[in-house]
């Protein structure tokens, strides 16, 4: 089939999960099967002076309880994948359940078993804790300072990490005749996949393996992971990720509670299931964001920019998360000049133990946040020398010409156009005349803001020297085998993990396109470490610059043997042979053909194949980039406010990506709503609120903003495409860029509305009473 | 103490089934784990998020708001009840084809909803879909596609209606024809 890439096709993973034929993890049932639930800490610093489980024990259907202590020396401490080098870093061990002290609210304290998970719940009442509350730390700034509780006893200020790139000379900060300075605020905000985690563990006594069923967005990190921490071999675990409801960054973790469900599992030899409830949710999965980011923008009046300084305090909860570490350190402060040409740059990070759930990456993992500083203190910049943001954006635009371009941070940026997404963009929105209209209506008294962001992101992790050279704790390649059956028709393995991205499609057409068979003869398997050798998950908006990447190569080569086995059947010389439309043909022979099903046929049975050529139709790829990929872009938001209320409403949102070749836009499409959605939903409603002492206050979908359908005007979506010329594929990404832009651009509209106030920043997110307070503080008022 | 446990009968999907499960036990469980009916979702644990939205007696519900003992001798329809995979209802075909679903976990329970949605006003605006959806979340697409799902499902309920009646006066002339 010719043309499938870039073909908006119905996606084929849909018709079971419309009907119901999904099978996500609670769907699974097994004989024999037990309930567990966890006891979790409701302070957020404590000493455990005594667990009393007796009652629990006695309880009819319990079958085990499990506290830190009993599993000390039995399951090892559960450890952070990204040790940022050159940073200090401090990692405290964080067991699967607490054994001296709770740190947080939602630390595990003790693991129920049961026959049936009504009396798994009913025995959570069971177990008495004897805590010695103490006092707790939960904002970073001040976690910092002396004298306050420590969330480890011998980690000094909190401090986890201090990490430093670039260096910005003071005289160029002080000489500059503009400096804008901002402090802002990324707020902790959750992931909150529409499903919760859960994971399922079995253990085959006799042959001694283990199958862990669980919401995993990378099951061979977690196998990883977890084979070290259980004390199993790699070969004995098998770590499966059933269908998932979502992950946004919050599955990519290895948790405490999977290493538990897999124990128990094992302890008991019966299979053991673990379903995480809502609200455990909001304090026992990592949250995102919670970064106070300090910047300084230095450069001429004429709008040169000169200079950037970055320093970024981030909360990293009360131990690192699997990839926490890195996401304010590496995937921020690299890209904090976004798409500008800025010479000098510098970024400054802590990250700090507090008292509250850890944070790991959320969608866009520090590009968001990195986006966010820039773009608002861009537009900031414009205010300041009394110049159109637009204009301020073009004329420091890393230009066209420049690419592959070396950004002040040192990364190499691999393709751009960055003027082609804005033009477009501009042109959507009829920009001038917007503005006229604008001003019109701002005579009439209402408040119309018009905001930016033009951003470029980093993504396609990635190459694996630059990953062993930032601390990351894998290879993230990508792997996948093209494995063709005797009838011609193809199972494909994959070493990255969807979750709701499409990618049984996108590979899909990947395959079509370079077999030339139909979408119906491909199947494709991922998310299995028995039948997937090995891979490393989906985030970052990595699968489809990598994991697909390595689809294309694999079938690239199954195409190349069988372009010899045809060439030896038909008696004529391998450059032909031309292969098109699933057929290879020798060229000017009409009718001299073989079809891709006859050829796989032959190569099964190799009754007859060349001169010393193994059988089978079969290959396989390691796909290594050696370079991320940055797609890019222009998003725009149009608001108006409501002076009498502060409410404010979005009236319009058009964005064009490029995010490089798009294989599927309609899929490609839904990943732009869907970040969106997240980015709008940080800077108009979602936010963690924890009281001073570390209770979490927005510990409920009730007390939690998730945005709801009613809330969005339609998007108006476009793409551009800039290849990339890292991958043979030439993709970027897609998945995180409406997060990455959306942000700043809400932010900068409402910021735009409130310019007749001179106000310059609200804390996101931007509620109704934060908005009629700022204009009720602000200028004229 | 433990209740004992009651048999509870329900026709599902127009099957008569029945367990015999504890009092306090949710509907939702009751499909899920007792009749393995899978297809329903929970999302959440205070009745937000309408993930486990069914029918029941021909109204949309949450499932999670009601304990299976109430639902004594009721009608339910769950998503397992509306097409196959082979044929697809008008509303779940609509999802398919404007890409109304990513993860697909709430997908479910926002067609149970939309198809209550249908039911009291056939053709909606987009802003009454929007309305509409105030009982569901979709953390994945930004709804945008489950809002033209929704209005493609509309006019293709609204012509499969207009054929039926069409086949019926048919059928009512024929009839009458035939009578004279
Ligand atoms: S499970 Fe969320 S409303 Fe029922
Ligand atoms: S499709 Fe994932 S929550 Fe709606």
């Amino acid at each position: 089939m010719a043309n499938v890439i870039g073909a908006s096709l119905k996606r084929k993973e849909d018709p079971r999960l419309l009907t119901g034929n999904g099978r996500f993890s609670d769907d699974i049932q097994l004989p024999g099967m037990l309930h567990a639930v966890i006891l979790r800490s409701p302070h957020a610093h404590a000493k455990i002076k005594k667990i009393h489980a007796e009652e629990a024990l006695k309880s009819q259907g319990v079958v085990a309880v499990y506290t830190g202590k009993d599993l000390e020396g039995k399951i090892g401490p559960v450890p952070s994948s990204w040790l940022v080098p050159d940073a200090n870093l401090k990692e405290a061990p964080q067991y699967p359940l607490a054994i001296d002290y709770v740190r947080y609210v939602g630390d595990g304290v003790a693991l129920i078993i049961a026959e049936d998970r009504y009396v798994a719940r009913d025995a959570l009442d069971l177990i008495e804790v004897e805590y010695e509350v103490l006092p707790a730390v939960v904002h970073q700034k001040e976690a910092m300072q002396e004298g306050v509780p420590l969330v480890h006893g011998d980690i000094e200020n909190n401090i986890a990490l201090h990490w430093k790139a670039g260096e910005v000379a003071d005289e160029i900060i002080n000489d500059a005749e503009v400096v804008v300075r901002e402090s802002f605020y990324v707020q902790r905000v959750f992931p909150s996949p529409l499903e919760t985690r859960a994971a399922i563990g079995q253990y085959d006594a006799g042959s001694g393996e283990l199958t862990l069923w669980c919401t995993s967005q990378n099951p061979h990190i977690h196998r990883m992971v977890l084979s070290d921490v259980l004390g199993i071999s790699e070969a004995k675990l098998r770590v499966i990720a059933p269908d998932m409801g979502g992950g946004f960054g919050g599955k990519i973790g290895v948790y405490p509670d999977e290493a538990l469900v897999g124990y128990a599992a094992r302890d008991l030899k019966r299979p053991v299931k673990w379903i995480e409830q809502r609200s455990e949710h909001f304090t026992a999965s990592n949250a995102g964001r919670d970064e106070i980011i300090d910047v300084e923008l230095a450069g001429k009046r004429d709008g040169t920019l000169l200079a950037i300084r970055v320093k970024n305090t981030a909360n990293l909860g009360a131990y690192l998360s699997t990839m926490g570490p890195g996401v304010a350190t590496i995937d921020f402060g690299l890209m904090i000049t976004g798409a500008y040409d800025i010479p000098h740059a510098s970024c400054e990070t802590f990250g700090v133990y507090t008292n509250t759930t850890p944070t790991d990456a959320y969608r866009g993992a520090g590009k968001p946040e990195a986006t966010y500083q820039i773009e608002r203190i861009i537009d900031l910049y414009a205010r300041e020398i009394g110049m159109d943001p637009i204009e301020l954006r073009r004329k420091n635009f890393v230009r066209k010409e420049a690419f592959p371009y070396t950004n002040a941070q040192g990364l190499l940026y691999d393709s751009g156009d960055y003027e082609k997404p804005l033009e477009k963009a501009l042109e959507t929105l009829n920009y001038e005349e917007l503005r006229q209209k604008q001003r019109e209506l701002s005579k009439q008294g209402k408040l119309i803001g018009i905001g930016f962001s033009t951003y470029v992101e980093l993504c396609g992790f990635g190459p694996s020297e630059v990953a062993g050279a930032i601390g990351f704790q894998g290879g993230v390649w990508e792997n996948s085998t093209v494995r063709v059956h005797p009838s011609g028709k193809v199972t494909v393995y994959c070493g990255t993990s969807p979750h709701g991205q499409g990618h049984a499609t996108t590979f899909g057409q990947v395959v079509a396109e370079k077999l030339g068979i139909p979408m119906d003869d491909i199947e494709l398997v991922f998310s299995d470490t028995k039948s997937i050798s090995m891979g490393w998950g989906t985030y970052g908006s990595r699968s489809t610059a990598v994991g697909g990447a390595a689809v294309s190569i694999a079938a690239d080569r199954v195409v190349e043997k069988a372009k010899k086995i045809a060439a030896h059947e038909l008696e004529a010389s391998e450059e032909d042979i031309v292969f098109e439309n699933g057929k290879f043909q020798v060229k000017g022979v009409p009718g001299q053909q073989r079809t891709f099903q006859e050829i796989a046929k032959s190569a099964n049975m190799a009754w007859n194949l060349p001169e010393g050529m193994e059988p089978s139709l079969e290959a396989q790829s390691f796909f290594k980039p050696e370079n991320f990929v940055y797609p890019f872009g222009t998003h725009a938001a149009v608001v108006e406010i409501d002076k009498d209320t502060g409410e404010i409403e979005l009236k319009r949102y058009v964005c064009v990506d490029d995010v490089g070749r798009v294989i599927n836009p309609l899929t490609a499409e839904g990943q732009v709503h869907g970040g969106i959605a997240q980015g709008v939903g940080q800077a108009l409603w979602e936010g963690a609120v924890y009281s001073k002492d570390g209770q979490l206050l927005s510990g409920t979908l009730m007390d939690y903003a998730l945005p709801k359908a009613r809330f969005f005007p339609r998007i108006e979506s476009a793409f551009t495409e800039t290849p990339s010329p890292v991958n043979p594929l030439g993709a970027k990404g897609v998945g995180e860029t409406g997060t990455t832009a959306s942000i700043a651009a809400v932010m900068n509209a409402v910021m735009d509305a409130l310019k007749p106030y001179n106000v310059k920043d609200i804390e996101m997110p931007l509620t109704s009473e934060k908005v009629w307070r700022a204009i009720q503080d602000g200028e004229g008022n | 103490m433990a209740i004992e446990d009651r048999e509870v009968t329900v026709v599902v999907n127009g099957q008569e089934r029945s367990a015999a499960v504890e009092p306090r036990k949710l509907l939702v469980h009751y499909l899920r784990d007792d009749l393995g009916l899978t297809g329903t979702h929970i999302g959440c644990d205070t009745s937000q998020c309408g993930a486990c939205s069914i029918m029941v007696n021909g109204e949309a519900v949450k499932s999670c708001t009601m304990l299976a003992v109430q639902a004594e001798g009721s009608e339910i329809t769950t998503v397992e009840g509306l097409g196959s995979i082979e044929h697809l209802h008008p509303m779940q075909q609509s999802f398919w084809e404007e890409h109304g679903l990513q993860c697909g976990y709430c997908t479910p329970g926002v067609i149970m909803a939309m198809l209550g949605l249908l039911k009291e006003n056939p053709n909606p605006s987009e802003e009454e879909i929007r309305e509409g959806m105030e009982g569901v979340i979709c953390r994945c697409t930004g709804y945008q596609f489950i809002v033209s799902a929704v209005q493609k499902a509309a006019k293709l309920m609204a012509e499969a209606e207009e054929q039926k009646e069409e086949t019926l006066v048919a059928n009512l002339v024929r009839e009458g024809t035939h009578n004279g």
